[in-house]
């Protein structure tokens, strides 16, 4: 997988130009699936690869499918659909190295996917049986982090010690649009320009937080805020896995040859709702949600690998075969999920133990016990 | 005299506030054409105008700081945070700032402002959506902090906090929004501050607040079926916090249980048990007793059943506090 860039060694602002007032995509396939240059970024890769980008994206879509329906059976508490997202998630996530670090929110699904951590793994915390469910340090991918904003500064701090250690490893943090109004974001991009840490900011504006549309965060296009921090924003065509996996590869590799933080706009959309106990007919119009599905991002890499012959009926049918199987072994794990042990409310508080947490630990191993003490006199 | 959820009734307070007077703002996320997460807010925007009822940016410090110039501009705002553990963004704005300004201000500015947050837990949701960190805002001097128990508090307490010249921390216990009761908006209420016993009894004391008081009416229901009268105090404001009504309560039956879902360890119940142990020291008949939550963080959905105080817990503590 080759990727050139001249963005790689830019030091201002690039990539997106404004046209007729709208900030121009950098964008390497059309909705319609058609192939075509960009003068910054560009990508060449084999039609091997091109079909693992595919594969990666029906996975993640069929992985999120069943999340859904294993939350409607009430299997899960809740779920973060990812749907719409994929080409911002496969892109950007296929773009990292293993060595690479990448701070997630609750939604990058099809991230964990590219990092190998097993999907099983990401629905304990959205069942209700822990709250993170993995050790990050296995695939350099941190646990979700729920509290708005809070991971770019975590991000950040990780890359000034890659900094430190005179690795050339990059780090990776993934924000929404309404994420970037947080003060804690405001504060990465300071800190992360100062100290010219090897981050790349990685917002995917799925055009809602919640209810609230990308005009209630930001009067500007998210990628220019970048401008004020004193390092380079660009926009990318979200749904276009090319154009992310190109403008992110060119973005990591600025950060790992120190040249400092960057910040990648992906301009997608959220195609559900945002979370399972979201209701967006509230506050969103169908025309908007048909507008977004004429630019799916599964679609357009298919039509593209149609169009050149590089994939027949028997390679979708082998995809198919393997989202089933997917789905199946989601299903079950999760059904067979185990609840945590009770007493599993009092591990972990400590790395060094605690005096108040032992004794409320054998206090309440004592009250629980004195419930069996009664069934046995009976 | 009309039957509403908690929801509902705090919506309505939010409502009447709104009308009654046009210095009332309401600020937060999601308030707007979605109604809130919890719809709280459900239909304001539609009938008083993006003016007065405002989406904000996703950023909680943002939302207090702006709330706190506003009212320096004479308005009354009534912020919402989405969930218990987001209002920790905003929580140097409320320390530092909300609390003191009236006394560097040397009195002369007034700090009107309204923070709603539903807390606690018992909805089966997520990391930072069922916290109860009360005793954080009321350990600090210059913030009133309040938790209403039904239909009826909510509303009253709600237009209570609104029209507050202090900053006023409203807890709306999130489990309880969907239970219903009678809600009388022309009654005159009793002050703000002032707690209430909710089931006389002669034996035990059992003194909660918030989503706690349901489960201590329970509790008490079933001790009843065993001969033990147990009185229920709904302490409703924890700062100020009316300790006479506890005393008097203690002082009759001698036993006292406090029971809420924050961590005990420092917590409102250790408060409670250090004064009225102070103020009623020869009338105890048994050490002060705290049924609450674990020195450990609020657990994944599938343990709250365990973590959470329940009539079982309760009823132990009452055991224990009986057999001195
Ligand atoms: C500090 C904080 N405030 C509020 C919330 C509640 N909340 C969860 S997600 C969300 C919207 C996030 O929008 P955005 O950053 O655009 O990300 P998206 O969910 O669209 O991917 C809100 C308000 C939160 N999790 N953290």
């Amino acid at each position: 997988m080759s990727v050139k860039s001249t963005a790689a060694r830019r030091t201002t602002r690039g990539g997106a130009k404004r046209r007729g007032g709208e900030p121009e995509l950098v964008q390497l396939l059309t909705p319609e699936g058609k192939r075509v240059e960009h003068s910054e970024y560009s990508i060449d890769l084999t039609p091997d690869e091109l079909r693992g980008l595919y594969r990666d994206m029906v996975l993640t879509r069929r992985f999120d499918a069943e999340a859904i329906t294993l939350q409607r059976q009430g299997e899960l508490g809740l779920w973060a659909s990812l749907l719409g997202q994929e080409a911002a998630q496969i892109g950007s996530g296929r773009a990292t190295r293993p060595d690479d670090y990448v701070f997630p929110t609750y939604r990058e699904h099809g991230v964990a996917w590219t990092r190998d951590v097993d999907p099983l793994n990401l629905l304990g915390m959205f069942r209700g049986v822990n709250h993170g469910g993995w050790d990050p340090n296995e695939n350099n991918f941190h646990l979700y982090t729920i509290v708005i904003g809070s991971q770019t500064l975590h991000a950040t701090g990780y890359a000034m010690g890659v900094a430190k250690d005179g690795a050339d490893s990059a780090v990776i943090a993934y924000f929404g649009d309404g994420a970037s109004s947080q003060g804690d974001v405001a504060e990465a991009f300071t800190f992360a320009a100062v100290y010219n840490a090897p981050v790349v900011f990685f917002c995917q504006n799925n055009q809602w937080a919640i209810s609230e549309p990308t005009e209630k965060q930001s009067r500007v296009p998210i990628y220019q805020r970048s401008a004020g921090f004193g390092f380079p924003g660009v926009r990318v065509d979200g749904n276009d896995v090319l154009a992310v996996l190109a403008v992110t590869k060119a973005a990591l590799e600025r950060a790992r040859t120190g040249q400092g933080p960057m910040l990648v706009e992906a301009f997608t959309y959220r195609m559900g709702a945002h979370t399972t106990t979201d209701d967006p007919t509230r506050y969103r119009a169908d025309e908007e949600r048909e507008q977004w599905e004429l630019k799916d991002p599964i679609l357009r890499l298919k039509t593209y690998l149609e169009a050149e012959g590089f994939a027949d009926e028997e390679y979708y049918a082998s995809i198919d075969k393997e989202s089933d199987a997917l789905a199946k072994r989601v299903r079950d794990g999760v059904r067979t999920m185990p609840n945590p042990d009770t007493m599993a409310i009092f591990e972990n508080v400590y790395a060094d133990g605690h005096a108040l947490v032992d004794e409320e630990r054998a206090q309440f191993a004592e009250y629980l016990a004195s419930f069996a003490d009664e069934t046995e006199g009976h | 005299m009309t039957t509403l959820t908690m929801a509902k009734a705090l919506n309505e307070a939010l409502r009447q506030s709104l009308d009654t007077d046009p210095k009332v703002l309401l600020m937060g996320e999601d308030i707007g054409k979605l109604g809130g997460v919890f719809r709280i807010t459900d239909g304001l925007q539609k009938d008083f105008g993006e003016e007065r009822v405002i989406d904000t940016p996703l950023a909680e410090s943002g939302i207090v700081g702006t709330a706190i110039g506003l009212a320096l501009r004479g308005y009354r705002p009534v912020v919402e945070i989405q969930f218990d553990g987001f209002v920790f963004p905003a929580y140097d704005q409320i320390v530092t700032q909300l609390a003191k300004m009236h006394a560097r201000a040397l009195g002369k500015v007034k700090m009107p402002v309204t923070i709603r947050i539903p807390y606690a837990g018992g909805i089966g949701a997520v990391e930072h959506h069922s916290e109860s960190p009360e005793t954080l805002f009321a350990h600090i001097p210059g913030l009133k902090v309040v938790s209403p128990s039904n239909p009826q508090d909510a509303y009253w307490m709600l237009r209570q906090a609104i029209d507050c010249d202090d900053p006023v921390i409203f807890f709306e216990p999130k489990r309880r929004y969907w239970d219903k009761g009678e809600v009388d908006t022309e009654a005159i209420p009793g002050p703000l501050h002032k707690a209430r016993v909710t089931r006389a009894g002669t034996d035990l004391t059992l003194a909660a607040y918030g989503p706690m008081v349901k489960v201590c009416m329970e509790a008490a229901a079933a001790a009843a079926k065993e001969g033990r009268s147990l009185e229920v105090v709904d302490l409703r404001s924890l700062s100020p916090m009316d300790f006479d009504t506890i005393q008097a309560s203690v002082e009759k039956t001698r036993r006292l249980v406090i029971v809420h879902e924050a961590p005990v360890f420092l917590g409102t119940g250790a408060e409670i048990a250090a004064r009225i142990t102070e103020r009623c020291f020869y009338h105890l008949e048994a050490p002060v007793l705290r049924v609450g939550g674990f020195h450990a963080p609020y657990p994944p959905a599938r343990l709250e059943e365990e973590y959470l105080p329940g009539l079982d817990r309760v009823l132990d503590a009452v055991d224990r506090a009986l057999a001195y």
